[in-house]
C-alpha cells in the first residue's frame, strides 16, 4: 500500500472510531495515538538507524547472535548480614543455575566506614554484607572459583578499594587479576544526582575512576570498570527519556576526564557498560534499550571519534524497577517482575537482575528470591521471547517510541552540555531537579487515579500483614566489630601505618595512580575504613545542597 | 496572618534513598505546611537540633534501609529530651508491619509504610497537630 494510500485509510478509520471509544483525556502517559502505521516510521531508514545484530548503530542488539548463542547472565543482586551468610546465599544462587554474583553491600561500607564507626550504628549487615577488610572479603568468596564466577559490585565511591580486595582474594586463588571478570558500578555522578551513597567531592572522585581505567586497562582486561547507571535515576522518579538522557551525560563527563587524563578512548570504552530499570510499561523499555544503544554508538563515533566496534557497543545489565513493587498484594510482584523481565529481553540486556516479590517489605527471603531467579529461566527456556533477535523491530509503535525517546534523549544531552557537562548540572542541581519534578507528577497522578497501580489505588482489598519475612539478626553489628577487632589484634600494625602513610603521599599527588597504592594497603589488612579515611583527609568530603 | 504548621523532613542514617522524603515534603509544603528538608545522612543528633532551631511541630523521617529500629526511638528520645514534649513525631520507608508496634511504643505516633497517598499524611498532620 502507498503512504498516500495508507494516510487516506487512517484518516477513514480515525474518523470511524472517534466517537465510538470512550477516551481517556486525563491519562495522558498515554502514547499520543491509538493505533501507529508504516507513516510513523517512514523515514527511519534501515541501514542508517537499525541495522543489524552486532552492527553500528547497534540498535538491534550489540551481539552477531545474541541470546541464539547464548542467554543473558543471570544476576541476582545478594548480600545480607556478615560474609559468612552472604557465602551461603551466592552458593545457593550458583547451584540453583544463576551464573554470576551480584555483591550487595550494607551501607556503611558502601560510604567507606567501618563497623566500628559510631556512624555505622543500626546500619551494618542491613541492605548488603559488611566487609572491613581483606578478611572479610576472603570468607565472601569462600569455595567460590574466582577464576570461573563473573562477579558485579554494587560499589561506588570506595569501589578502587573493593576492587582492589577482590584482586588480592583471587591472589590467594592463585587466579590472576588477567582472568577476572566482572563489574564494579563506581559510577559516581548518579550518587551525587540520585543515590545518595558519594564520599568525596567530583575531582577527586572522577581522578579515582579515571584511575581505575587505567590501571584495569593494562592489569584486569576483562573487567568492566564502570556501570553506568540510570537504574537509581529512574527509581529516584525519572522518566524514561530522562534515565538514559541523563546517564549518557555521565557517561560523556566519564570519558572526557578520562581523555583529559591522557587515555585514548579506545583504551577504556571497551570496558564501559550501562545498568538499566525494567520499569512496567513493556513496549516503553524496549524502545528505551534500543534508543540507548543507537544514541552511546553515535556518541561514540560522533563525538570521540572511537575507531573501535567494542567502544560503540552500549552493553548493559538490567534490574527490574525496585520502585514499581507493592507493599500491597505481594504476590502481584511476581507478574510485575514477569513483564519486567520481558521487557529487558527483548530489548537485547546482557545480564539482569529480578527483583523478589517482598523487597517492598524487607529483603527478600530464599523462596522468594529463587521464584524471582525462575522467572527468568521461564522467559529465558518456555516464553519463546529470547527465540528471535529484537523481535519487536519493525513495530510500527515500537520503532516510532524508540525515535521518540531518542529524541528527547538528545535534547536533554544538549541541554546538559549547554549547562557545562553533566558534572557542572549536578552541581547546579539541574538534574536533581528534573528527577524531582517528574517523581513528584508520578505521585501525584497516583493520587488523583489517572495512573492505576493495581492493589494500591485501584482493586485494594484487606489483607493479613504478610508472615515469614526475612529480618536481619540486630546481633549482627555486635558480630562484626567483635571480628574487625580480633582482626585489627593480629595483622602487622606496621605494615598497615606503612601502607595508609604511602597511600596518603600518593593521595597528594594528582600524577600517581592510587590503584597500585590501594592495593598495597588492602593486602596489610588495612581496613576499608581507614583507608577512605585517608582519602577523606586529602580529598575532602562532599557536601550535597538540596532544594525541593 | 494564619500559623502554619511547622514540619521537619528528615532522613536519618546512611541510606541515600530520598524520593520517598522528598515528595512527602513536597505535597507537605504544597498542603499549606511550612516545611525543612534536611537533606540526607542526618545522625539523630542533628535532627534532633535542627527540629529545635527550626521550633517544628513535626518531625517526619523516611528510612529505607532498615535502620529504622534503632535511628527511630533514638530521635524521639533526642526530641523530647530538647523538651519539645507536644512535636508530633511520625516515620515512612520500608517497615515491616511487625516493626510497627515496637516503634510506636517508642514515641513514634505513626508510621506510613509504601503505597500510602500524600493525601493521608497530610489529613494525619492536620488532625493530629495543635498550634
Amino acid at each position: 500500500m502507498s503512504n498516500e494510500k495508507i494516510q487516506a485509510e487512517l484518516a477513514k478509520y480515525e474518523a470511524s472510531v472517534e466517537k465510538a471509544i470512550a477516551r481517556f483525556p486525563e491519562r495522558e502517559h498515554l502514547p499520543e495515538k491509538r493505533l501507529y502505521t508504516p507513516l510513523d516510521i517512514k523515514d527511519t531508514d534501515y541501514a542508517d538507524e537499525l541495522s543489524f545484530p552486532g552492527v553500528y548503530p547497534y540498535t538491534r542488539g550489540v551481539q552477531p547472535t545474541m541470546y541464539r548463542g547464548r542467554f543473558w547472565t543471570m544476576r541476582m543482586y545478594a548480600g545480607f548480614s556478615t560474609a559468612e551468610e552472604s557465602n551461603k546465599r551466592y552458593r545457593m544462587l550458583i547451584e540453583n543455575g544463576a551464573t554470576g554474583l551480584s555483591c550487595a553491600f550494607d551501607l556503611p561500607t558502601q560510604i567507606g566506614y567501618d563497623s566500628t564507626d559510631p556512624i555505622s550504628e543500626g546500619e551494618v549487615g542491613k541492605v548488603g554484607v559488611a566487609i572491613d577488610s581483606l578478611a572479610d572479603m576472603e570468607t565472601l568468596f569462600d569455595q567460590i572459583d574466582l577464576g570461573k564466577v563473573s562477579t558485579s559490585m554494587t560499589i561506588n565511591a570506595p569501589a578502587s578499594v573493593l576492587l582492589a580486595m577482590y584482586i588480592a582474594v583471587a591472589e590467594k586463588q592463585g587466579v590472576p587479576a588477567d582472568q577476572l571478570r566482572g563489574t564494579i558500578q563506581n559510577d559516581i555522578l548518579k550518587e551525587y544526582a540520585a543515590r545518595g551513597t558519594y564520599i568525596f567531592p567530583p575531582r577527586p572522585s572522577m581522578r579515582l575512576i579515571t584511575n581505575i581505567f587505567e590501571y584495569c586497562s593494562k592489569n584486569v582486561p576483562k573487567w568492566n570498570t564502570i556501570s553506568i547507571s540510570g537504574y537509581h535515576i529512574r527509581e529516584a522518579g525519572s522518566t524514561a527519556a530522562q534515565e538514559i538522557a541523563f546517564t549518557i551525560a555521565d557517561g560523556i563527563a566519564y570519558c572526557e576526564a578520562a581523555i583529559k587524563a591522557g587515555l585514548k578512548i579506545d583504551d577504556f570504552a571497551g570496558r564501559l557498560s550501562f545498568f538499566w530499570n525494567a520499569h512496567n510499561n513493556v513496549l516503553e523499555e524496549v524502545a528505551k534499550f534500543r534508543a540507548s544503544r543507537r544514541i552511546w554508538a553515535k556518541v561514540m563515533k560522533e563525538r570521540f571519534h572511537a575507531q573501535s566496534e567494542k567502544s560503540m557497543k552500549l552493553r548493559f545489565h538490567t534490574q527490574t524497577a525496585g520502585s514499581m513493587l507493592t507493599a500491597q498484594q505481594p504476590n502481584n510482584n511476581i507478574v510485575r517482575v514477569a513483564l519486567q523481565t520481558a521487557a529487558a529481553v527483548m530489548g537485547g540486556t546482557q545480564s539482569l537482575h529480578t527483583n523478589s516479590r517482598d523487597e517492598a517489605l524487607a529483603l527478600p527471603t530464599q523462596e522468594s528470591v529463587t521464584i524471582a531467579l525462575r522467572t527468568q529461566q521461564i522467559v529465558a527456556y518456555e516464553s519463546g521471547l529470547a527465540d528471535v533477535i529484537d523481535p519487536l523491530a519493525g513495530s510500527y509503535y515500537v520503532e516510532a517510541m524508540t525515535n521518540k525517546i531518542e529524541a528527547e534523549a538528545w535534547d536533554y544531552i544538549k541541554k546538559i552540555d549547554d549547562l557545562g557537562g553533566a558534572v557542572a548540572a549536578i552541581e547546579k542541581g539541574y538534574i536533581q531537579k528534573e528527577i524531582q519534578d517528574s517523581a513528584y507528577k508520578w505521585q501525584m497522578d497516583v493520587e488523583s487515579g489517572a495512573r492505576t497501580i493495581v492493589g494500591v489505588n485501584k482493586f485494594q482489598m484487606e489483607e493479613e500483614p504478610p508472615k515469614g519475612l526475612l529480618k536481619v539478626d540486630e546481633a549482627v553489628g555486635e558480630r562484626q566489630k567483635a571480628k574487625v577487632e580480633a582482626m585489627k589484634a593480629k595483622r602487622d600494625n606496621e605494615a598497615v601505618k606503612a601502607a595508609l602513610a604511602d597511600l596518603k603521599k600518593a593521595c597528594q599527588d594528582e600524577n600517581e595512580n592510587l590503584m597500585p597504592h590501594i592495593l598495597a594497603a588492602v593486602k596489610t589488612y588495612a581496613t576499608l575504613g581507614e583507608i577512605c579515611n585517608v582519602m577523606r583527609e586529602v580529598f575532602g568530603e562532599y557536601e550535597a545542597h538540596v532544594s525541593l | 496572618m494564619e500559623k502554619k504548621i511547622r514540619v521537619l523532613v528528615a532522613k536519618p542514617g546512611l541510606d541515600g534513598h530520598d524520593r520517598g522524603a522528598k515528595v512527602v515534603a513536597r505535597a507537605l509544603r504544597d498542603a499549606g505546611f511550612e516545611v525543612i528538608y534536611t537533606g540526607l545522612r542526618q545522625t539523630p543528633e542533628q535532627i534532633a537540633e535542627a527540629a529545635l532551631q527550626e521550633d517544628v511541630n513535626v518531625v517526619a523521617m523516611s528510612i529505607l534501609s532498615g535502620a529504622h529500629g534503632h535511628l527511630f526511638p533514638k530521635v524521639v528520645d533526642l526530641v523530647r529530651k530538647n523538651g519539645m514534649t507536644d512535636a508530633l513525631i511520625i516515620g515512612g520507608g520500608v517497615i515491616p508491619e511487625g516493626d510497627i508496634p515496637a516503634l510506636k511504643e517508642a514515641g513514634v505516633s505513626a508510621v506510613f509504610t509504601p503505597g500510602t497517598p500524600t493525601s493521608e499524611v497530610v489529613k494525619y498532620i492536620n488532625e493530629n497537630v495543635k498550634l
